[in-house]
């Protein structure tokens, strides 16, 4: 174990294909960090680029106290879990979990102790002599599992490792790889578009687009307060309102609803104003901003109904609201709140995020 | 970054790849670079085989070479009729192959067998069945009624060219329709359901879909075989010799016979050269046409 | 048609199944046919094949002809010539050609594209072009008469093939096993050899086996560097059996020779019916 360090990382295949801009991270002993962004923002980039499968176009990529960043990716001491597992398939199992210590002239007695812990632990027993296309897809992820946890690596690297499983089993192997790397203090780099998984295992998440970094925080800490208006669209489901609102005096225009912006800022003609769906709710007695509307979709989601709210007093300004499903919405006139304390400010132009006073 | 990782794999890359090159330089490359340079001096039993210089000499001469044109002649008339039968035949065979019937794995192993058999071995077994004397064909056709007295297939000038064009048709035509069949093959069936829905005709499916998604391989085959052909050797040097009196005999042949029997190397190499000019112009010509079909293809795809 | 089965009720299959079931019929035909022939010309005895009309049915076979191909000419000489130059040739042309493959399926080398539509063209030219610049070699290095003159342009003439099936078949390997074994610390070579070669096994043998029938078919080269009877390949021997004897044709050997002399390609074409025509496809539709 040994913290992983990014320096400015770089990476261009050709002048229009720059999948990685000046990324720098840490990551320490004991953290699970979720590289989280849409498909093709350069996670899996990063990753084979700590891993040494691509070299960076500038940068540096540090484990320990070590620059590995010219180390081939053997030497590197690290290990990785891809989304096909790439397990070999004319070995068997066993052969397949031995082959990186084997490589590395490992003692057979002590090669056969570290399988045994790390085949007990993760159930493979019975399947150590078999060969990868006699398992399940769930086997199969656990055997790839094995292979990188028995090689004890400086760093961890998973390459969207639930992807290739059903649902039901993805949740269940997601509780299991928090369990695994709880457990144990080397660094975890996981990579994954999908934000249930990036805020159930991380400690950590950063989140990518486009090739930029676009936050490091801790999950809860992007959930509630996204640093510019990409993260907030990002991540929750449903996604957040954002609204292009009018400013007046300390206040945004919403209908006939006046919106208290942060008190720091230097009031701008317009703003960026967002609201997640779930944070919406129905108007009490003590509210003193209402948000009057109709109803114009309702989407069943089970335990909740996703209202689509036509905002009285706009040109059409739709909200999106998550109410309890206990009474038929449909095409009503109802009153909203939107409490001060969920609603978050994004600048216009540069879609950042004002500063408030929440810590 | 002096020596990345990147350098590293470029290097090992040459490692694996130069042992391959040179091979393929010196057996290719060398050869036909020698000709050019061969093709410039007078080198024969004139000379007492010493080269000597001679500039474009032996091109001037094939100017006036009758017997050159004449081979020529035979060379593109074997080409282009035996290529088209092969094309027509081969995706006949393609087309029967491609449709559900019993056994039909064993039936397209034997249709695959002509094209593994040696073109020699070959070539004796088609002299034997179009002997004058004893052959099988002219039997068959005299039971037949249809010719009164045998044909002397092979040592008639009017029917030798055509007889070893049948023995390369029989030979080569299962090659082209191995690839048409891969092509038939990678049609979606989807296609041919949702045009029939339409109401479409077998006829018209076999015209507006197969034909026009099967040109690539149809023109890839094609190319292919069109390179070998113009340089038939075996069948021929077997089964005629280049006879009768020529009639048969192609650009091989006679570039063969003036090396090997005549030993004039400076007027052979010459041949190798203005034979290869005139193949590299075809191929080119071909690649760039099924280049522009390609493009073409892409543009229309979306639609 | 014999192809049409006796016992399918023929008044119920439909006009199309008639027309494909003749087409098959006339497709077997085209295709054994000559095959047959030969066979047949093969095994019967000299009056009979200088019958007019033709003896289609012989009262008596004989394996004159086999024994005199084998007795009185070095046939199995002949045979064992082919057999060497060409496991050698499709050997050293898998070994020289796989790396090769491997390396523009995966390196992204400079240049690639240029070595790829030169593998490409190279195979479009007929070996007559070839065959004078190799006949200097030969002799520049005194190698008329030995199985090299012929290894070394075998090897080559099925390197295209090689290069281009065999990147193919790279091309098609999942990337992410390259990566991992990287990772696991295997170097080029070891992944080369413990984790590619296992998995293209197949892929070898059936390029090693298209090698295989071109190299054993080749006669310009075999005709023109080997002089010496006991060197000759099958293809130049059998064509020069009916050349010899101007004045006697031997019908009966020479259908014998054939026979013999393309029973290993039958063979092979009938166990690899499959991986031959997957590597034809292979390699022609890359291009
Ligand atoms: N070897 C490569 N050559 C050129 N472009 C590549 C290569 N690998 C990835 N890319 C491009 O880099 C971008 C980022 O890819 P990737 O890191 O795989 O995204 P993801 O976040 O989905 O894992 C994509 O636009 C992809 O097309
Ligand atoms: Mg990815």
């Amino acid at each position: 174990m040994a913290k992983l360090e990014l320096r400015n990382l770089n990476k261009t295949y050709t002048p229009r294909v720059v999948p990685l801009k000046e990324l720098s991270l840490n990551v320490e002993n004991g953290e699970f960090l979720t590289l989280l962004g849409p498909s093709g923002c350069g996670k899996s980039t990063t990753l084979r680029l700590i891993a040494g499968l691509e070299q960076p176009t500038r940068g540096e990529v540090r484990i320990g106290d070590r620059n590995v960043t010219h180390q081939p990716p053997g030497q590197r001491n690290i290990a990785m879990v891809f989304q096909s597992y790439a397990l070999y398939p004319h070995m068997t199992v066993y052969e397949n979990i031995a082959s990186g210590l084997k490589l590395r002239r490992m003692a057979s007695a002590e090669i056969q102790q570290r399988i045994g812990e790390v085949s007990q632990f993760l159930g493979l027993g019975e399947l150590m002599q078999r060969k990868p296309g006699q398992l399940s897809g769930g086997q199969r992820q656990r055997v790839a599992l094995a292979r990188a946890l028995v090689r004890r690596p400086d760093v961890f690297l998973l390459d969207e490792p639930l992807s290739n499983l059903d649902a039901l089993l993805r949740e269940q192997v997601r509780a299991e790889l928090k369990q695994i790397f709880a457990a144990q203090p080397t660094p975890v780099v996981y990579v994954t578009h999908d934000q249930t998984e990036a805020m159930t295992l991380s400690t950590r998440v950063a989140v990518l687009n486009d090739g930029f970094l676009q936050q490091l925080d801790s999950p809860k800490r992007i959930y509630v307060r996204p640093a510019n208006r990409f993260v907030a669209s990002f991540i929750g489901s449903p996604q957040m309102n954002l609204l292009h609102l009018k400013c007046e005096g300390g206040f945004a225009q919403l209908g006939r609803c006046k919106l208290p912006l942060p008190s720091q800022v230097t009031v701008p003609p317009e703003v960026i104003f967002g609201i997640r769906p779930e944070h919406v709710r129905l108007v009490r007695p003590e509210d003193q901003q209402v948000l009057q509307g109709r109803v114009v979709l309702v989407e069943n989601l089970g335990m909740s109904d996703l209202l689509t709210v036509q905002v009285e007093g706009t040109q059409g300004t739709l909200l999106r609201a998550l109410l309890p499903p206990d009474q038929s919405w449909s095409g009503k006139q109802i009153s909203l709140a939107l409490p001060p304390e969920a609603l978050h400010w994004f600048d216009v132009q540069t879609g950042d995020r004002l500063p408030d006073a929440l810590p | 970054m002096n020596t990345t990782l990147r350098d590293q794999e470029r290097r090992t890359g040459w490692w694996l790849l130069t042992p391959a090159l040179l091979l393929l330089l010196l057996v290719y490359a060398y050869p036909i670079a020698r000709s050019f340079g061969l093709s410039l001096v007078t080198q024969n039993l004139g000379t007492e085989l010493q080269p000597v210089f001679a500039g474009l000499d032996n091109y001037s001469r094939m100017a006036l070479d009758g017997r050159f044109w004449q081979t020529i002649g035979n060379t593109v008339f074997f080409t282009v009729v035996s290529v088209i039968l092969e094309l027509l035949l081969g995706l006949g065979i393609a087309l029967v192959l491609n449709q559900a019937f019993p056994s039909r794995g064993a039936v397209r192993t034997i249709a695959l067998l002509p094209w593994a058999l040696p073109t020699a071995l070959i070539a004796t077994t088609w002299t034997w069945i179009f002997n004058d004397q004893f052959g099988v064909w002219n039997d068959i056709l005299l039971r037949l009624g249809l010719i009164q007295t045998g044909v002397n297939w092979l040592g008639d000038p009017n029917w030798a060219m055509w007889t070893v064009i049948a023995a390369d048709v029989w030979k080569t035509t299962p090659f082209i329709a191995i690839l048409l069949l891969a092509g038939l093959q990678s049609i979606p069936p989807d296609l041919y359901e949702a045009h029939a829905l339409d109401g479409a005709t077998r006829w018209q499916s076999f015209y507006r879909i197969t034909l026009p998604l099967l040109l690539p391989q149809i023109l890839i085959a094609g190319l292919f075989r069109f390179a070998q052909a113009f340089g038939v050797f075996d069948l021929v040097q077997v089964m005629t010799g280049g006879g009768p009196g020529g009639a048969t005999e192609t650009v091989s042949l006679y570039i063969y016979a003036t090396i090997m029997r005549y030993l004039d190397f400076g007027y052979g190499a010459a041949l190798v050269v203005v034979t290869f000019v005139i193949l590299s112009l075809a191929v080119a010509l071909a690649t760039w046409g099924l280049a522009r079909l390609r493009a073409v293809r892409a543009i229309g795809e979306p639609r | 048609m014999t192809l049409v089965q006796k016992d399918a009720p023929l008044d119920v299959v439909p006009p199309r199944r008639w027309g494909l079931a003749v087409a098959v019929g006339l497709l077997l035909i085209f295709s054994l046919a000559p095959i047959l022939w030969q066979v047949l010309t093969s095994l019967k005895t000299n009056a009979d094949i200088a019958a007019v009309p033709n003896v289609y049915f012989p009262r008596q076979l004989t394996l004159e002809h086999y024994i005199e191909l084998f007795r009185r000419r070095p046939f199995l000489r002949y045979m064992l010539n082919s057999a060497f130059v060409a496991s050698v040739s499709t050997l050293l042309c898998l070994l020289i050609g796989t790396p090769a493959a491997y390396a523009l399926a995966r390196l992204r080398l400079p240049g690639e594209r240029f070595i790829l539509a030169g593998v490409l063209i190279v195979t479009l030219f007929p070996y007559i072009l070839l065959f004078l610049g190799l006949l200097e070699l030969v002799r520049t290095f005194g190698l008329a008469n030995t199985y090299l003159a012929l290894i070394v342009p075998y090897t080559a003439m099925n390197l295209p093939l090689t290069i281009l099936v065999m990147r193919s078949f790279f091309q098609q390997l999942p990337r992410d096993l390259e990566d991992s074994a990287k990772i696991d610390g295997y170097n080029t070579g070891q992944m080369l050899w413990q984790i590619l070669l296992p998995l293209t096994l197949p892929a070898l043998v059936t390029t090693g086996i298209l090698a295989f029938i071109a190299a054993w078919n080749e006669f310009i080269f075999a005709l023109t560097f080997i002089t010496r009877e006991s060197m000759k390949t099958v293809p130049v021997a059998v064509a020069q059996l009916s050349g010899t004897a101007v004045f006697e044709i031997p019908y009966g050997a020479l259908a014998a020779a054939t026979v013999v002399g393309t029973l290993p390609l039958v063979i092979l074409v009938l166990l690899f019916q499959r991986r031959i025509v997957q590597g034809l496809t292979a390699g022609a539709v890359k291009g």
